[in-house]
């Protein structure tokens, strides 16, 4: 007997995408495999990595941990979502590049987005902020030293995109 | 003027896709369109360390709707129905054992492959493995070295003592020096099983071509060419019928070295007979069950030593778990048995070895490669050894280094490649002092008294290590200067972030003169590099980076003839910079080609396709009274060159940590972590201190809290991240202070040794000598013989030595 399929709206990076699902298909799994967007990585399925990280509305969720059916109503940003239209780098990401703060980038999404929302609530992270904001995300290659460096530098670069001096370019700090 | 990058902190170019979202690792190859119409693989594992297989029923799983396939050993045959390969045979191993694709009769561990389903999802795969039932009859099962030792029972009937290789080397005669000795002392030391965990598990996705009779395969391995041969034989196909790619890999840390897994041959077979496109994508707890561990060794050392604490003669015992099966031979207990030694010369040294069988995972290469365990049991000694003398750690080391100019430096024994344990370079008492710089060895007292006017206890601690790098065979490399100018670089070995992309191409632009971005490396891809061996034993930079240096003299050779020939200069007086060759310390004054025109001039086409092409028109090289491709030629600017050292490289390191212990908690806090670091000449040291920062919290993570809690029954109790306990941000040194030496290897063009494992290495030492200081006041006496020691680990040692005290 075929299971019961479901019509769902998932909002991903602001387009809507409709998918038909079973009731038990992880969203991680309908994200990567449904939508065909594999940037969400899946290092656990028990919650604990954090590497399938995304932000729905805004806030960090396990997608291993929700149903595709839980997330009909939400918008949801995956590390696809992070890069600027024009395809540049987000600020998150540009620091990562520039700090060393991935190796095999398995990891590196669930860091991405769950730094995104952290600097979304602390724009100026001490070094002990920035420690607590990644704290519950696993790396098994960059012993974190780099990741740390890339939240401050982060912010730094969020900085600089928030007050361009009238007159020039963006500036970094 | 192109700028050399040799030696350059370079931003690596692979991030770009990683931090897009567009890295392309093996669960997600062929995902998108054809993704619809691929099949999802799931396996039965054992539930039972040790069972005879009395029946396996099957039926109803295909009439699950969306099942397509279920096999059981019944259904394989021919190779495929035999044991998987023993792939390093050594004469010592004299009972290795592999196990089956799908088991036969037995299972030895929990975890060990029985049935393998193929359905159209993963979820509907699993509903059908559940299906599958299975009559055991339970065998005793042997968990952990004393129960193998006692052999009460018996992993495998055909393996009296559960005894699969017995090893013995002595350079000197070990016993009579210690008989002879002015001071002796024994030790016995524990350290308990790990395990690589990368983030991304195991993975296989294959695809039939049936139009050409063609299997590709992707496979998230650290040998492409292995997986390739290794299926060709299993599968009876014709090596030039099986393409293997290595995707981008999320770690591997030793665990993908091991190969053919079985759903990497079982993932194909299916993909052929389905003809649909078949992926397995190994979850956590398989991981944990059913890929390979490391770590678990227990030693008895006797050790003779003067009054200076100069070692007269070691004698070293230890029993080396591998688990079920021995896929990958010896090379683990091999190298601690060798690489023990770290810096020293000890007077004459004597070690025995027995690899033995037990219901567990089985055991391959972890990082290190029993290399911690060796460093362990050496630095402990060195401890003791300064403990019983009174004597500071550092000096005791000091009197046992092996000098600067006793360099090459020959062991007397014999390394896992199967040459001599000869040490190439090194300067052992130069780094010994930039480590004690570089944490305040001298001051340390002074901040022990602070501290403990505080009520704090703090503790210092050091540990030495020699790794032998960069072993053999070969690796090769083939370089492609194409008509647009852009370099393509292919080397066969993989990559599982370490940055090979980037530092091969900082290679071949120095080379070649070519702007760095012009340059795009592949590994890891049998349809480019059909030869290679392999990513392991912190050996990439030292094959493949020598390997591509090579070949891109080769290209720059030819790229010189040509362009002499066109410009009618002689090719000692040309010089290549940004991509344009021309007369040296002439450029843009007198004549120049581009390597674009170059390319087309190497290639004597009948038809011309670009502007690069129409540019070649005004040039005429070749004599014309012979063939357009002379005899000895070969059209196409390429190079292609391999490196094969006559033997491994030797790096070295020295860490030292300072640690806070709580007195009432027993928590351990890590103050400050030092290393200095010696792998020759860095390429690129941005990403050499990448790997080391990542080894140290690994290192961490082995000396403090991971180990793989077996029952007695051989369950794996903490078969999960919840129970594992991986280092987080919170558990790893805030800063590690790094110093590098740079003493260059003679072995290789580049002057390079190995810089991937060395950061794990001396974890387990270094903690356990400083918590051991930390612990002195307090308790004096109390020795740390077992690692990882966790807070609650401490806590009971205390107890244990306060009761004993009394």
């Amino acid at each position: 007997m075929s299971e019961e399929l479901y019509d769902v709206r998932l909002t991903v990076n602001g387009v809507a995408h409709d998918v038909r699902v079973p009731a038990r298909r992880l969203l991680s799994d309908a994200l990567r495999h449904d939508l065909g967007l594999t940037g969400t990585h899946v290092g656990c399925e028990h919650g604990v990595c954090g590497a399938c990280t995304v932000l729905v509305d805004g806030r960090p969720a396990r997608s291993c941990l929700m149903f595709a059916v839980s997330a009909v109503d939400s918008s949801i940003t995956t590390v696809e979502g992070l890069t600027r239209d024009d395809g540049t780098l987000g600020p998150v990401q540009q620091a990562f590049a520039e700090c060393h703060g991935l190796q095999c980038g398995f990891c590196t999404p669930g860091f991405l987005t769950t730094i995104t929302a952290g600097l979304a609530d602390h724009p100026s992270p001490t070094e002990d902020d920035a420690r607590e904001m990644v704290a519950g995300n696993l790396c098994r290659c960059t012993g974190y030293t780099n990741i740390v460096k890339s939240v401050l530098r982060a912010a730094a670069l969020r900085d600089g995109r928030r007050t361009p001096s009238p007159g020039t370019e963006e500036s970094e700090t | 003027m192109s700028t050399r990058l040799f030696g350059e902190s370079v931003q690596r170019v692979e991030d770009q896709r990683f931090l897009r979202g567009e890295g392309r690792y093996v669960d997600d190859v062929l995902v998108g369109t054809t993704g619809r119409d691929m099949l999802h693989a799931a396996v039965l594992r054992s539930p039972h360390a040790h069972a005879r297989i009395v029946d396996i029923d099957v039926s109803g799983v295909l009439d699950l709707d969306g099942v397509h396939l279920v096999w059981t050993h019944d259904d394989l045959d021919g190779p495929m129905a035999e044991p998987l390969p023993l792939l390093i045979p050594h004469p010592s191993l004299t009972h290795g054992r592999t196990q089956y694709a799908l088991a036969k009769d037995e299972v030895n561990y929990v975890g060990e492959a029985i049935a393998f389903v193929v359905a159209d999802d993963r979820y509907v795969a699993e509903d059908a493995v559940g299906r599958i039932r299975v009559q055991y009859e339970f065998l005793p099962p042997v968990v952990g070295i004393a129960a193998a030792r006692a052999a009460e029972h018996l992993v495998h009937d055909d393996v009296p003592g559960n005894v699969g290789a017995r090893l013995e080397q002595e350079n000197g005669d070990a016993r009579a020096a210690i008989a002879a000795a002015p001071h002796t002392l024994s030790l016995d030391l524990t350290v308990e099983r790990s395990a690589s965990t990368p983030l991304e598990g195991r993975g296989t996705v294959a695809r039939w071509d049936p139009d050409i009779g063609r299997l590709t395969v992707w496979t998230s391995t650290q040998t492409s060419t292995g997986v390739r041969a290794a299926l060709a034989a299993k599968l009876g196909l014709d090596l030039g019928r099986v393409d293997v790619v290595t995707p981008d890999v999320g770690g591997g840390f030793g665990v993908k070295i091991n190969h053919p897994w079985p759903e990497e041959l079982l993932v194909p077979a299916a993909a052929r007979l389905l003809g649909r496109v078949v992926k397995f994508t190994e979850d956590r707890r398989e991981h944990f069950i059913s890929s390979a561990h490391e770590r678990g060794q227990v030693h008895h050392v006797e050790v003779g030593f003067d009054d200076e604490g100069r070692v007269l003669g070691l004698n070293v015992e230890f029993w080396h778990d591998h688990g079920a099966y021995t896929p990958y031979g010896l090379i683990t207990p091999i190298v601690t048995s060798t690489q023990l030694l770290g810096p020293y010369k000890p007077g004459a040294y004597r070690v025995v070895f027995e690899s033995l069988y037990t219901n567990t995972v089985m055991v391959t290469p972890y990082r290190g490669a029993g290399r911690p365990q060796g460093c362990f049991v050496m630095e402990r000694t060195m401890d003791a050894i300064a403990a019983a003398l009174g004597k500071d750690r550092t000096e005791v080391r000091a009197v046992n280094f092996i000098q600067p100019d006793e360099f090459p430096y020959d062991q007397g024994l014999i390394f896992q490649d199967g040459r001599e344990l000869e040490y190439d370079s090194g300067d052992y008492p130069a780094s010994l002092q930039r480590l004690k710089d570089l944490v305040g060895w001298d001051d340390f007292p002074k901040l022990r008294e602070e501290m403990a006017r505080e009520g704090r206890t703090v503790g210092i601690g050091l540990a030495c290590y020699v790794e032998g790098t960069g072993v053999g065979p070969y690796e090769g490399a083939h370089v492609h200067i194409e008509t647009s100018g852009k370099v393509k670089v292919a080397t066969g070995l993989t990559t599982q972030g370490q940055g090979h992309a980037t530092v091969f191409a900082q290679v071949v632009a120095d080379v070649l003169g070519v702007p760095f971005e012009d340059v795009d490396v592949v590994t890891g891809d049998t349809r480019r590099m059909p030869y290679a061996v392999g990513t392991f034993a912190s050996r990439s930079a030292v094959m493949s980076g020598s390997a591509v240096h090579l070949a891109a003299l080769r290209a720059r050779e030819k790229v010189l003839r040509i362009a002499a020939d066109a410009l009618e200069a002689s090719e000692e007086d040309l010089e290549i910079v940004d991509g344009v060759v021309s007369v040296k310390g002439a450029p843009g004054s007198g004549a120049s080609i581009d390597l674009r025109t170059v390319a087309v001039l190497s290639n004597p086409l009948r038809y011309a396709f670009d502007e690069a092409s129409q540019a070649a028109t005004q040039f005429s090289v070749g004599d014309p009274g012979k063939p357009p491709v002379a005899e000895d030629d070969e059209p196409g600017l390429e190079g292609r060159d391999f490196y094969s050292p006559q033997r491994s490289t030797y790096a070295s390191g020295m860490h030292a940590v300072i640690v806070e212990t709580d007195p009432e908690t027993a928590e351990i806090k890590i103050l400050k972590y030092a290393v200095v670091h010696d792998c020759g000449r860095l390429i690129n040291p941005m990403i050499v201190e990448g790997q080391i920062q990542g080894g140290v919290a690994q290192g961490v993570g082995g000396a403090l809290y991971e180990r793989m809690a077996y029952d007695e029954s051989g369950q794996l109790l903490n078969a999960s991240f919840m129970d594992f306990l991986m280092p987080y941000v919170t558990e790893v040194p805030e800063r590690i202070d790094i110093d590098h030496l740079e003493t260059p290897s003679p072995l290789n063009p580049l002057g390079v040794k190995g810089a991937g494992e060395a950061g794990v290495i001396p974890s387990a030492a270094v903690f356990a000598s400083a918590i051991e200081d930390a612990e002195g006041p307090s308790h004096p006496g109390l020795v740390i013989t077992a690692m990882p020691i966790s807070p609650s680990e401490l806590f009971h040692l205390r107890q244990v030595h306060t009761e004993e005290s009394r």
